[in-house]
């Protein structure tokens, strides 16, 4: 294999790799938000448990939803790190 | 100590820094008045983004609306903050890596086009104009409330002094500015909204409050307030009245424009490479968390307090905070029934309601609610300038950068040196001013967040469905990108425009949908246009469709930036 169409083939791993972690970084933001927050909140309500003595659905469009996200952002950098790092395509040498 | 004394002590001091920080920054080449010359390090550059977002309608309205809506309000909180990992996860690095310095720049390379650049720089500038309107407003209210001034007086100050550090100091004095602004806004945020939970729940954390007890008689202080919806005739708090489509509508639209907000995408362009630009992100959301954790807590007890101090109280032995909202405009009693009390009712009660409030001023009052020290109101205060300021700032440069350097030098004149784009920079960053106070002191809707709303419509149907587009298909082509673009943004608009200014009726909502839910249909359509006239037209070059390929690959992008 030349060194072009090595290139040309690890960026393509590296693209489907990337994509498989925002797929799953926007599914969980959508299920937290839409899922637990609007569409299923009035089940959750009644069904989950009761987050301090505020109702599930209600406690997760308010607060739990906010929460998720600033994690999920951390989550992101780290797997996004180790992904460039792997491949090589990350930025050392670049930071001064 | 008076209130007087405190009002100005921490806004003269809160000024003083910034107009220090804007004079060591003042920027000297264009790179530094566009992008702060990318050496700004993530965690500065997440603090002032978080100033740069959480304009007046966050800081002011936003708790003032969860008070009135409840539970419906959630979509001001997700909308806000979901956004940012859509920004993080699908726009910013790769926009990054590309190295430019503004949005349409962006969108007249990937595009290979002066026209896509041109619908871009209108985007920007309409979206930015409709955002500063609510910002201009809020100064207005701000400086209203603390010179009794009339708010025209108030919004024009308060556009003097944005002028001062925004249009001299370009991206670098902004960038530190809203450091320190961020700073005053959080402290001013969080520390009444903590006294309020210890006189109310007996505790210290606001958050940890919301789902406690109250002191006095020990219920749920959800069900209090639930209970107390009931008995007034609104519908109860934590269920609240928006139909689950709008809800969802709405959301999306906030969270979409928010991810294609031009003034948040530049900000970005700050930190030097995409690993910062990441961190950056995730800093900024989580000093964004800090403050929108805080506004539900800070909702429900300011609606506690106003119903407990107003309700059934004889008008002569008002509380003193009430006479000083009643005089400048922005709480109204009508004794309806004769009987010298204060009603306040619901639409679904069968007594006449007497008290109206606007939803803006529920933040600037709590603490004169809950009976807070005056140092705390002088606080907030500084607070509230600070996240007006802040945001009209960042607005501003927008629209002065599209002007300068995709208007004047990409498109007209290629020949501008460097010196002439920053005059433009500047004069441009006058004229918007000019129009902001205009529409600053004529608001074409009167709750400042619903103003700010429609900005994200506009953003949410124009420039993130192109951007993502461009960023992830090497097929979209020119044809399709300014065909999608000018279709999402002039269907929104005259969807919006019909409702508010041309007295369109909530029965000939689309499908019931409200104005500011619009912003995810526009959204569609873009879409569906540029999907649809991509596949007719031919496909872009292949340098297009190399850089593609290149912006996903995070290395290099320091080095992109230097040239």
């Amino acid at each position: 294999m030349s060194e072009s169409e090595h290139a040309a083939n690890q960026a393509a791993k590296y693209w489907w790799a990337k994509m498989r972690i925002l797929l799953g970084i926007l599914v969980v933001w959508f299920t937290v938000s839409f899922g637990c927050g609007i569409i299923f909140r009035d089940w959750m309500d009644v069904n989950m448990p009761k987050v301090g003595n505020a109702p599930f659905g209600f406690w997760m469009a308010q607060q739990g939803s906010i929460i998720c996200f600033v994690l999920l952002l951390v989550v992101y950098n780290f797997m996004m790190n180790r992904l460039d790092e792997k491949y090589d395509f990350d930025e050392k040498g670049e930071d001064a | 100590m008076s209130q007087g004394f405190w009002n100005g002590f921490f806004i003269v001091l809160s000024f003083a820094v910034y107009i220090v920080i804007a004079i060591r920054s003042r920027a000297g080449s264009t790179k530094e008045y566009y992008t702060a010359g990318s050496g700004v390090s993530p965690f500065a550059n997440g603090m002032a983004t978080a100033a740069d977002w959480m304009s007046a309608a966050t800081f002011i309205s936003m708790a003032g609306g969860i008070a009135v809506a409840g539970y419906d309000a959630s979509r001001f909180l997700m909308g806000w903050t979901g956004g940012f990992v859509l920004l993080t996860t699908l726009m910013v690095p790769y926009l990054r890596k590309f190295g430019k310095s503004t949005v349409p720049d962006f969108l007249g390379d990937r595009f290979y086009s002066k026209a896509a650049r041109l619908v871009g720089v209108i985007c920007a500038i309409f979206i930015c104009m409709t955002y500063i309107m609510g910002q201009m407003r809020g100064v207005g209210v701000v400086f209203s409330n603390l010179f009794e001034l009339s708010i025209p007086a108030g919004v024009i100050i308060g556009a003097g002094i944005v002028f001062f550090y925004a249009g001299l100091g370009g991206m670098k004095g902004i960038t530190y500015t809203q450091v320190a602004q961020y700073c005053v806004m959080a402290f001013a945020y969080t520390i009444p909204a903590i006294f309020a939970a210890l006189t109310l729940t007996g505790n210290v954390v606001p958050q940890l409050g919301l789902i406690g007890n109250a002191v006095e008689g020990g219920t749920p202080i959800l069900e209090k307030i639930n209970n107390i919806n009931t008995e007034l005739g609104f519908s109860e708090y934590t269920q609240g009245s928006l139909s689950k489509m709008n809800m969802f509508f709405i959301t999306a639209a906030l969270m979409i424009g928010t991810a294609g907000l031009p003034h948040v995408i530049v900000r970005f362009f700050t930190v030097k490479n995409v690993k910062s630009v990441r961190q950056s992100a995730c800093w900024t959301l989580a000093f964004i968390a800090v403050i929108y954790l805080t506004a539900p807590a800070v909702g429900v007890f300011a609606r506690i307090n106003l119903i407990e101090k107003l309700h059934n109280t004889e008008y002569a032995n008002a509380p003193a905070w009430f006479s000083k909202f009643e005089t400048t405009g922005q709480m109204t009693f009508e004794d309806k029934n004769g009987d010298g009390k204060i009603q306040y009712f619901g639409p679904g009660a069968d007594q006449p309601n007497e008290l109206t409030y606007g939803t803006d001023i529920m933040v600037m009052a709590s603490p004169y609610m809950a009976n807070l020290s005056p140092w705390i109101i002088g606080l907030l205060m500084a607070g509230c300038i600070a996240a007006a300021l802040s945001t009209a700032a960042g607005l501003l440069l927008v629209i002065s950068t599209s002007i300068s350097h995709d208007l004047m030098k990409k498109i007209i004149n290629p020949d501008l040196t460097d010196k002439q784009e920053v005059t433009y920079a500047r004069l441009a960053s006058l004229g918007a001013l000019v129009v902001a106070v205009y529409f600053g002191i004529n608001p074409p809707s009167a709750f400042v967040a619903k103003t700010v709303a429609f900005a994200f419509g506009l953003a949410a149907s124009s420039f993130f469905p192109t951007l993502l587009m461009g960023i992830f298909s090497k097929r979209m082509n020119k044809w399709g990108a300014i065909c999608g673009m000018v279709a999402g943004i002039a269907f929104t608009l005259i969807y919006i425009v019909y409702f508010q200014f041309l007295g369109g009726t909530p029965e000939q909502y689309l499908y019931g949908i409200t104005p500011e839910g619009i912003g995810f249909i526009g959204m569609i359509i873009n879409f569906v246009v540029a999907f649809l006239v991509c596949l007719v037209t031919p496909k872009p070059p292949v340098e297009i469709q190399a850089m593609v390929e290149n912006i996903h690959i995070p290395r290099g992008a320091g080095a992109a930036s230097d040239h």
